[in-house]
């Protein structure tokens, strides 16, 4: 037994609870059955839940992505009508953003490591949890049955007064979007109250995992922006229904009031989908090189930064839209001090490396890829801020390109370095370590094969959501079609390794990247309640320096002969052990 | 690095374009000093600290205030050199000279629709002089459409129920692409035009010779006006189905209705399907034209109906 000093006031008893490599019981093997898993309130289950449906989405959304690249083989018809074309597009953005990027990484991931990663049981309001991801199927439903009536053919983005006109499912999709809005917002309270209330002791603000000072920011984003997306589609749907005047100038509206209000919402929203990117980025950066993060509070307070000044850059989607001169200037100059956060961000990534003990795993390989592409992303939003160069590119690939870069190199690559780094610890196995860096190959070159050419033909003067083209771009489309194919089988590889380590790979130990942070202290997979113990945390999550020992500790129990079980002879063998540490 | 760079623009044919380019080919240059400065630390770091054993060590560096400060800074540094220069540019965009000749052009589904100050029109076709400046004055007759210029670096969207504008000084003779670039509908991808360059002697014997807009016999003015007002962008006038149904044979034909209804197409017909194209929707076609309600006068109407009577 020991004591240790958790903040500057309590003296807790701790003991060592070191995590078993062979847990008898864990969440997968309490509550089985189709039954158990809909209506768990496990945050990690229902994390789960949320990580397959994403896949699912994605599947379908990047078929689609697949099926327009093909039609952009020609400068013509290649295999499908003009009206399809539009209405894949449109599908494509808005299962991309609203049923993929959005709840990718907070609700997927978040979810299942977050209440770990504080030491938590679950999350504040875990029933909140399940009905956020009811909301999320509900939304998907309604979405669902618009496409089985007309489609959608308006662009993700719904600009009026084409989606006043258009004879498409809008009100369907947009009433799917006011319901996943819920979704959204919902599980941004759940995390907000999570982060502030349920945190084990010893867990400061300032020894907070970087990865939960990122769903912070995104969380506080969500709840304050999302609602705006909800009064938009709402008034977008009064138009359409009862034939309100508000953005069709026929009806005496205004179409760019539309666009203020739609992108007031979406601005914000691609940093809910690139802050907790920014957070997985930390953790995998951290444990594969084995060192303290460089500048923790730079890239916490970054996090935050990024959310705030995210509110007040959304007019730079409307440069050439006919917004007044002086919004345009001020948007302009705003968004410049929202890249300066950023940029930090990435140096400090950089400096963490320096002197670290580097090991190039696959989680860490989506890491590098993820700072190259982004870093790309970033530097391409620089050109796309400058006012004068934007009237040029605005609407072109190059915009395509540029979010591609920041959406897919950004949000999807670090979605894949954290699922390749919590794998183990979501199913307890490990994968083929051979083939997830030859998928990562296909990745990259995939990725740059597909979306460098369409900076070029942008700049050039290619529009985007073009059916056919001018034949001087024949060549641009031609390659970028081959890299998506080759993306395509990227993920393919991806799949197929993942699904042979469920049902057959070997078995992962509690830690096996030797990371320090609190989640990996849990068996792998958990246990239901994640730790069976209450841990008590006296160091910083990259305190790399420190021995292993003293980030195992919880709460002394009391052994008087009522506790039994594996998990307590464990404790019991390593007690002694134990004592020898001399704590604060 | 330079070819390249200049390989990524089209030739520039305005003098507003050389503010844009020099501002895109510094970003690019210093975007790519970052870049590679950044792939090489990554790589340089990966090989020099790789994991030897698991038992490395690390040294704790937390942060270091020097270095962290000379990133923020710098690189906001450079971004103020970037909005000022993208802003003077973009002043320069938004003003047009006094001298200025203006054009009116007018937006919609799928066209655009010229008209000069002599009252001379005409479609997807941008007619100017060489070297004056020229006011391009966008309206849209339905939905959002964006008018971009490659060769000229400019872009405006063109919005219903307001004017707005871009304005140009072609530098030479000859032809450039114009593109829209709001998304419009089915026929957002055609939706092209030429801007078409002359000197300043010959640009005046094309207008002298297409002053005054239509003319001739009602069947003539009806044929002109169905080009102009880009009736035949989705109307074929030899039986070929396009997004519409042929001109040809159409006059006193039976229709079949989306509604299962027939109707015989007359007068009354045509007048309606020109002004309120939703009402009456021919079986198997999409309802996606724009009203041309406010558009088009009566006698416009009678000339267009006349025409269609020729084309059996």
């Amino acid at each position: 037994m020991a004591t240790a000093e958790v903040s500057n006031k309590k003296t807790l008893k701790v003991q060592r609870f070191k995590p078993s490599d062979n847990p008898s019981n864990t969440y997968l093997t309490d509550e089985k059955g189709v039954w158990a898993w809909m209506t768990t309130v496990d945050h990690k289950k229902i994390g789960i839940m949320y990580l397959v449906s994403v896949a699912i989405f994605f599947a379908v959304g990047g078929a689609l992505a697949l099926l327009l690249r093909t039609e952009l083989l020609t400068p013509a018809k290649t295999f499908i009508e003009a009206d399809t074309y539009n209405q894949l597009f449109t599908l494509h953005g808005a299962i991309m953003v609203f049923f993929v990027l959005v709840p990718s990484i907070p609700a997927a991931l978040g979810n299942f490591i977050m209440p770990m990663q504080l030491g938590a049981k679950d999350v504040a309001f875990p029933k909140l949890n399940l009905a956020s991801f009811y909301i999320y199927v509900a939304g998907a439903i309604f979405t669902f049955i618009a496409l089985a009536q007309h489609g959608l053919d308006t662009g993700w983005t719904f600009y009026t007064p084409y989606s006043t006109e258009s004879s498409s499912s809008v009100i369907w999709v947009t009433m799917g979007v006011f319901i996943l809005g819920f979704s959204s917002i919902l599980t941004g309270t759940n995390f907000i109250t999570t982060i502030h209330k349920m945190r084990a002791p010893g867990i400061t603000w300032g020894k907070l995992p970087l990865n939960v000072w990122a769903l912070y920011a995104t969380s506080i984003i969500q709840v304050l922006a999302t609602p705006v997306l909800a009064i938009t589609v709402l008034l977008l749907t009064m138009e359409r229904w009862l034939g309100f005047g508000i953005f069709d100038p026929a009806l005496g509206g205004d179409p760019v009031l539309f666009q203020h209000f739609f992108w007031f919402y979406s601005h914000p929203a691609v940093y809910i989908m690139i802050v907790p990117g920014f957070g997985i980025i930390s953790e995998v950066i951290s444990t594969f090189s084995k060192k303290t993060v460089f500048g923790y509070w730079a890239i916490a307070l970054s996090s935050l930064a990024i959310a705030f000044i995210g509110f007040l850059v959304w007019g730079h989607h409307m440069f050439t839209s006919g917004q007044s001169a002086v919004a345009t200037t001020v948007f302009s100059f705003l968004t410049f001090l929202v890249g300066i956060p950023t940029g930090i961000k990435i140096f400090n990534w950089i400096a963490t490396l320096y002197k670290g003990s580097i090991k190039m795993d696959t989680p860490m390989i989506y890491v590098f890829i993820f700072l190259f592409l982004f870093s790309i992303g970033g530097f391409t939003g620089i050109m796309l801020g400058a006012l004068s160069v934007d009237i040029h590119l605005h609407d072109t690939y190059y915009v395509v390109a540029h979010f591609h870069y920041v959406m897919m190199g950004g949000t999807l690559i670090a979605l894949l370095a954290g699922l390749h780094f919590w794998w183990p610890k979501m199913t307890g196995k490990l994968y083929n370590e051979k083939l997830a860096k030859i998928a990562s190959v296909f990745i990259f070159v995939g990725f740059n094969v597909t979306f460098l050419p369409q900076f070029v033909m942008g700049a050039q003067g290619m529009p985007r959501r073009y059916y056919n083209y001018v034949d001087q771009f024949t060549a641009f489309h031609q390659t970028s079609t081959i890299g998506s194919y080759l993306l395509g089988v990227g993920f393919l590889i991806i799949l197929y390794y993942l699904m042979h380590s469920l049902f057959k790979g070997a078995k992962s130990p509690a830690n096996p990247w030797g990371s320090r942070g609190l989640e990996w202290q849990a068996t792998s997979p958990p246990d239901f309640h994640n730790f069976d113990h209450t841990p008590v945390v006296i160091h910083g999550p990259y305190d790399y320096h420190q021995p292993m020992e003293e980030f195992q500790l919880g709460l002394a129990v009391d052994t008087n002969g009522h506790d039994s079980g594996t998990a307590k002879e464990v404790v019991d063998k390593e007690r002694d052990q134990w004592k020898n540490y001399s704590l604060g | 690095m330079d070819r390249l760079f200049e390989f990524m623009l089209p030739e520039a044919k305005s003098p507003t374009a050389d503010s844009t380019d020099a501002l895109f080919h510094f970003i690019n240059e210093v975007s790519l000093i970052f870049l590679i400065g950044i792939t090489f630390a990554l790589i340089y770091f990966a090989i020099k600290y790789r994991r030897r054993s698991e038992d490395d060590e690390t040294p704790v560096i937390t942060h270091n205030n020097t270095l962290e400060i000379t990133w923020s800074v710098v690189p906001l540094l450079i971004t103020f050199v970037i909005f000022g220069w993208g802003y003077t540019g973009w002043l320069n965009l938004k003003s047009v000279p006094d001298n200025a000749y203006e054009i009116q052009v007018s937006g919609f589904k799928w066209g655009w629709n010229v008209k000069y100050d002599n009252g001379a029109q005409t479609l997807n076709e941008i007619h100017v002089p060489e070297g004056r400046p020229v006011k391009i004055v966008l309206q849209s007759s339905d939905v959002l459409h964006s008018f971009f210029v490659p060769d000229y670096r400019v872009k405006h969207d063109v919005v219903p129920g307001r004017y707005t504008y871009v304005w140009f000084e072609a530098e030479e003779v000859g032809e450039s692409q114009v593109f829209c670039t709001e998304y419009c509908g089915t026929g957002h991808s055609d939706m092209l035009a030429k801007v078409i360059v002359h000197t300043e002697e010959d640009f005046q014997t094309w207008l002298e010779k297409n002053g005054g807009g239509v003319s001739g016999t009602p069947v003539e003015q009806g044929e002109q006006l169905v080009q102009l007002q880009g009736c035949t962008t989705c109307h074929s006038d030899d039986g070929s189905r396009l997004i519409g149904p042929s001109f040809k044979g159409l006059w006193e034909s039976e229709e079949t209705l989306s509604d299962g209804s027939t109707v015989t197409v007359d007068e009354n017909y045509l007048r309606e399907s020109i002004l309120n194209p939703g009402a009456k929707i021919v079986e198997s076609y999409d309802n996606v034209m724009t009203p041309y309600e406010g558009r088009i006068s009566d006698e416009e109407i009678t000339n267009i109906i006349e025409y269609l009577k020729t084309l059996k």
